[in-house]
């Protein structure tokens, strides 16, 4: 009677599992695994133990995985001697436009995609899938004689134009705003609601975790990219972090700690961002790809 | 009713709007510039004077053109393939685990993913470094006991960005075939295993086929990524002979930012504009030939 259970396949594959070669097998490779994770995240450690440490630790020989006194003055110095808290602003403001700007003109643009009915829709939509397919790299050039037609090298705003073009945002938001069910907009319009109102109360509401996810991935974006800032910002006081950090290294010679501190501070912001909303990070990471996660 | 599509047209319009007039101002005012400036001997900014083709012809036969071209698809050499081959590897490892320790080996793996290219720039210029970097503790051995930079050795250069660039990029990859292992059936598997299938023919029989349009994404998109390589094999060759090392994006710089021929910078960057667009469109015919966008 026993029989037809033991003939199901699942139960069969755990049987075979509990094997102990196999186990054997599983738990080295576990530990492999393991290792091969603590060699990817070391450079990250090592960047941040070596900022801790004092410059003459830095270049002394053998491996110090630890400082032997924690040891600030790299930070100290970099705040204090470099524009690092100027390039810590701008970043934080073109990074936050950008998002700002992407988000709500494809929120706005997917939303009258996906339920608006209007000469020019389809056409809109193939120059967006289009637009995909673009190098921005091959347009550095005339983005920067455009810039500088407005005058707008050296400024947030020369920084932040050329990245507001993120179509693959408004694809994503045009996905989800497909599925939302008719009956919600239709219930809207009832009660004599407008577009606008529709959008901002029923739509985007509905769809605050993808509205999140595509945010801070943007920031990231906005904060990591350098071609463009590289270009566009020539003096130090217009620089963003990522771009700053590696100018005006030259001028200190070796030192690694200092390097190092800016490094982390460089990267500190996305970091954590990482950390807190990591589900929402490869979330919209998958979705842009155009993985169903 | 009319008043009713007035309205609706009226809301489309102000929602489509900002993006309608971004993508015109910052893409295709831009590329069609690009354009026309590739058949003038114009610099960076100012006017110039239509000399024809002359400008594709003088770069096509330009040794530093050919470098850069080589240069650039050694380097999708180096990074395509590989990365993919252990960003698979990785994910299968990272699927099989549990609980904290997958979250935990998915962070490591993911982490540099998200830093800015000058944190893993500045990173791995310590790690690398000639006289104090732990690199050189492997190095040494193989180097008849002296120490040497590796991106000032020229042969050294590509591979060295290429390693980076991997450890860099792989979390990408990793976490898009992750979410392509779990669509794959447990039961598959378990009837795999019932035959007793080995580990190997289950991968060759199994996880193989079924992961390859995942596969196949990850392949074109790396390959499109890379080569618009530009910030990583910048940033390593700063202070060093950049000529040798030159990639595309980098050769659009060095023409229209430090030699000022704005014409000849466009024409270059128009040439990897048709390049980018032709691969492009290639992957997005065979993407909906096998019917997945």
């Amino acid at each position: 009677m026993s029989s037809e259970a033991i003939t199901r396949p699942a139960e069969n594959a755990a049987r075979l599992k509990g094997d102990r070669l196999i186990d054997f097998g599983g738990l080295a490779l576990t530990i492999v695994t393991l290792g091969f994770a603590l060699m990817a995240i070391f450079p990250v450690y090592w960047a941040v133990v070596t900022s801790f440490k004092s410059e003459t630790e830095v270049i002394a020989s053998g491996i110090a995985l630890w400082p032997s006194r924690i040891n600030t003055e790299a930070y100290e110095h970099i705040w204090t001697n470099t524009n690092i808290g100027i390039w810590y602003i701008n970043s934080f403001v073109t990074s936050a436009l950008i998002t700002a700007g992407v988000i709500v003109s494809s929120a706005g643009c997917a939303y009258a995609l996906s339920q608006l009915d209007f000469p020019g829709r389809r056409l809109i939509y193939v120059l967006i899938l289009a637009c995909f397919m673009v190098p921005m790299q091959a347009l550095i050039i005339n983005h920067f004689v455009l810039m500088a037609q407005f005058k707008l090298l050296n400024s947030w705003a020369g920084i932040i134009l050329p990245q507001l073009i993120v179509p693959v945002t408004i694809i994503v938001y045009k996905q989800f705003f497909d599925n939302v069910p008719r009956e919600f907009r239709e219930a809207a319009q009832m009660d004599g609601a407008g577009h606008f109102k529709t959008l901002f109360r029923i739509y985007l509401p509905m769809n605050w975790g993808i509205t999140s996810a595509l945010a801070i991935i943007t920031f990231i974006g906005a904060w990591n990219s350098f071609l463009w800032p590289f270009l566009a910002a020539t003096g130090e006081a217009t620089m963003t972090v990522p771009v700053g950090i590696t100018q005006v290294k030259d001028a200190y010679g070796i030192v690694y700690a200092r390097q190092m501190a800016s490094a982390v501070m460089a990267g500190l912001p996305v970091a954590v961002l990482y950390l807190i909303f990591q589900r929402r990070v490869t979330q919209a990471i998958m979705l842009s790809a155009g993985v169903k996660g | 009713m009319i008043r009713d599509k007035r309205s609706e047209y009226l809301a489309a319009l102000i929602l489509v709007g900002p993006f309608v007039v971004i993508y015109g101002l910052l893409f295709v005012w831009p590329t069609i510039q690009m354009v026309m400036l590739s058949f003038t001997d114009a610099p960076l900014i100012g006017p110039g004077d239509w000399v024809g083709i002359e400008n594709y012809v003088e770069i096509l036969t330009h040794r530093l053109f050919h470098n850069a071209t080589w240069n650039t698809a050694y380097f999708v050499l180096l990074t395509v393939v590989p990365n993919t081959l252990v960003s698979l590897a990785i994910a299968m490892a990272v699927n099989r685990l549990k609980g904290w320790q997958q979250g935990f080996v998915m962070a490591c793996f993911f982490l540099p993913y998200i830093l800015p290219v000058s944190v893993v720039y500045l990173t791995w210029n310590w790690i690398i470094d000639v006289q104090y970097g732990l690199v050189q503790y492997i190095v040494r051995p193989f180097n008849g006991g002296e120490p040497m930079s590796l991106t000032r050795t020229i042969p050294f250069f590509m591979p060295t960005v290429a390693v980076v660039t991997i450890w860099w990029t792989l979390g990408f990859n990793v976490l898009l075939f992750i979410a392509g292992l779990r669509n794959i059936s447990p039961e598959i598997y378990e009837a795999a295993s019932l035959d007793s299938a080995g580990r190997w023919r289950q991968f060759r029989k199994i996880t193989w086929p079924l992961i390859w349009p995942v596969t196949a994404l990850v392949l074109t998109i790396q390959l499109i990524a890379q080569l618009k390589i530009f910030d990583q094999v910048y940033l390593f060759s700063i202070g060093g002979r950049q000529d040798p090392t030159i990639v595309l994006v980098q050769y659009i710089y060095k023409l229209a930012f430090q030699q000022n021929k704005g014409g000849e910078g466009a024409a270059a960057a128009t040439l990897l504009f048709a390049m980018i667009i032709i691969l492009s469109v290639l992957q997005y015919q065979a993407l909906r030939a096998r019917g997945e966008k």
